[in-house]
């Protein structure tokens, strides 16, 4: 009985568990959104002022302040999502069960892409409102193209964060590694969100999303490999 | 006998190089179009080919610390000064590639720099391989090596982007000379010069490689010695 019980909780079901316990620690303390969200509402009101654009240059930069802005709150909020698990050796216990890091790697990602999900969602019209933007290409393509830069985005600086929570001075070596990786992914998620907004039909085949995508299963698939290796490094 | 042999190799690799700036500045014909500005080839080209072989040895060496680092530590260590220092010397010739394109750039093109997916790449390259040098500034130990290792393992993904990229979008940086299409090829003194320039500076590259191996390994020896009376003090 007990075999088969732990046969159906297949890996689909450990990440479920992990990625319920997260979302419950989020749900009590709600740490990562309020933060994350009071400092993406900070980056977008700063760089309005700093710039004090009018409404065509406001359609050319608007992608990049969006994609500054999400990167900057996440890894705040991604230095949390690993240091938490370190208090009272949670993060040593969590190793112990069988599920092996994979797992919990995957939820780790997921609920964090949730939390990250949610704030641009907040975000997002507020941003609308503050530069005026008008867009002039296909809207729908945003659903797709921000999702795709914010799972590059969480998935790298999930994997990122558990590599530096090692190391003296944690929370500056993040950025310093997870930028220039993330870098090929910004570059993308930028120049498409640009075609989109000024309709300029510089990318017809959509040539940058492609990209973005080809970026998102090759580097998961390399953190969920080497996960274990990050996790059991002693 | 080995001294012997040492002062012969220092001898022959600055005959090498010697000859090597010979060819490129004095016996290569002078470009028709740029001029004497185009002789910067012979050295732009070279570093940008060998750091490709020094980040591949960072990247050899850091499987290897990842496969031997429970089965065999004192070769894992070995295998980690060889990450270390290719990384190092990568660092180096990509420094190299990064300043002398410019100075290229500068007169022929008229700007210094310029965003293109060439350039990208390498920055990028540049930038990832020392977040992994400053990896090992911050974090200490066997856990570090691994840690690094698996960085390492990130930075190798950029590397066929980076060899990619002006074959497979169009840039200002010029398409390639070597296997490139129909077109690229080169005159056969200016093939010569540039092949005796990448094999002196690749011997000269792989000379300081082995050197700084040769210090990383007497340093990792010491360390270990200090460990070992630390404890033995205890």
């Amino acid at each position: 009985m007990t075999a088969a019980r732990s046969n159906e909780l297949s890996w689909a079901g450990l990440v479920w568990s992990h990625l319920r316990k997260d979302l419950r620690i989020e749900w009590r303390s709600r740490d990562a959104i309020n933060s994350m969200l009071f400092f993406a509402l900070l980056v977008v009101v700063l760089f309005s002022m700093a710039f004090d654009p009018t409404q065509a240059t406001s359609r050319e930069i608007a992608g990049g302040v969006l994609c500054v802005a999400t990167l900057f709150a996440s890894v705040s909020a991604l230095n949390q999502a690993w240091a938490r698990e370190i208090r009272h050796q949670v993060l040593d216990a969590l190793r112990m069960t069988p599920s092996g890091g994979a797992a919990m790697f995957l939820a780790k990602v997921l609920a964090n892409f949730l939390f990250v999900g949610i704030v641009q969602c907040i975000l997002g019209p507020i941003f609308f409102i503050f530069y005026n933007l008008h867009p002039l290409g296909d809207t729908w393509l945003l659903a797709l193209v921000i999702p795709l830069g914010t799972w590059a985005l969480v998935s790298n600086g999930t994997f990122f964060a558990a590599l530096s929570i090692r190391s003296r001075s944690r929370e500056l070596l993040l950025p310093l590694i997870l930028f220039p990786i993330f870098l090929p992914a910004l570059l993308a998620m930028v120049l498409s969100v640009n075609t989109i907004l000024t309709g300029d039909n510089s990318d017809p085949d959509h040539l940058f999303i492609k990209m973005l995508a080809g970026y998102d299963i090759v580097f998961t698939t390399v953190s969920l490999l080497l996960f274990d290796t990050v996790i059991e490094a002693e | 006998m080995k001294k012997l042999l040492i002062v012969l190799a220092t001898l022959g690799i600055l005959a090498l190089m010697a000859w090597g700036f010979d060819q490129a500045i004095f016996i290569a014909p002078t470009e028709a179009t740029m001029g004497e500005v185009q002789r910067i080839f012979y050295y732009h080209v070279p570093h940008g080919i060998l750091c490709y072989l020094f980040f591949s040895i960072n990247f050899v060496a850091s499987m290897l610390v990842l496969s031997w680092r429970r089965s065999d530590p004192a070769r894992a260590m070995a295998a980690d000064a060889w990450a270390l220092c290719g990384a190092e010397v990568g660092v180096l010739y990509c420094t190299v590639n990064l300043v002398t394109g410019p100075l290229w750039a500068r007169p022929v093109w008229g700007i210094w720099w310029t965003w293109d997916a060439r350039l990208t790449t390498t920055l990028i390259l540049w930038l990832i391989y020392v977040s992994y040098l400053l990896v090992r500034r911050f974090a200490a130990g066997s856990e570090m090596q691994s840690l690094a290792a698996v960085l390492a393992v990130f930075g190798a993904i950029d590397m066929p982007i980076n060899y990619l990229a002006n074959r497979i979008w169009r840039t200002q940086h010029p398409s390639p000379v070597l296997g490139g299409g129909p077109d690229s090829g080169l005159a056969p003194p200016i093939a010569a010069a540039l092949g005796w320039n990448v094999l002196a500076w690749a011997v000269w590259g792989l000379a300081v490689l082995a050197i700084r191996v040769y210090l990383e390994r007497r340093q990792q020896r010491i360390d270990s010695a200090d460990e070992a009376a630390a404890l033995a003090a205890d």
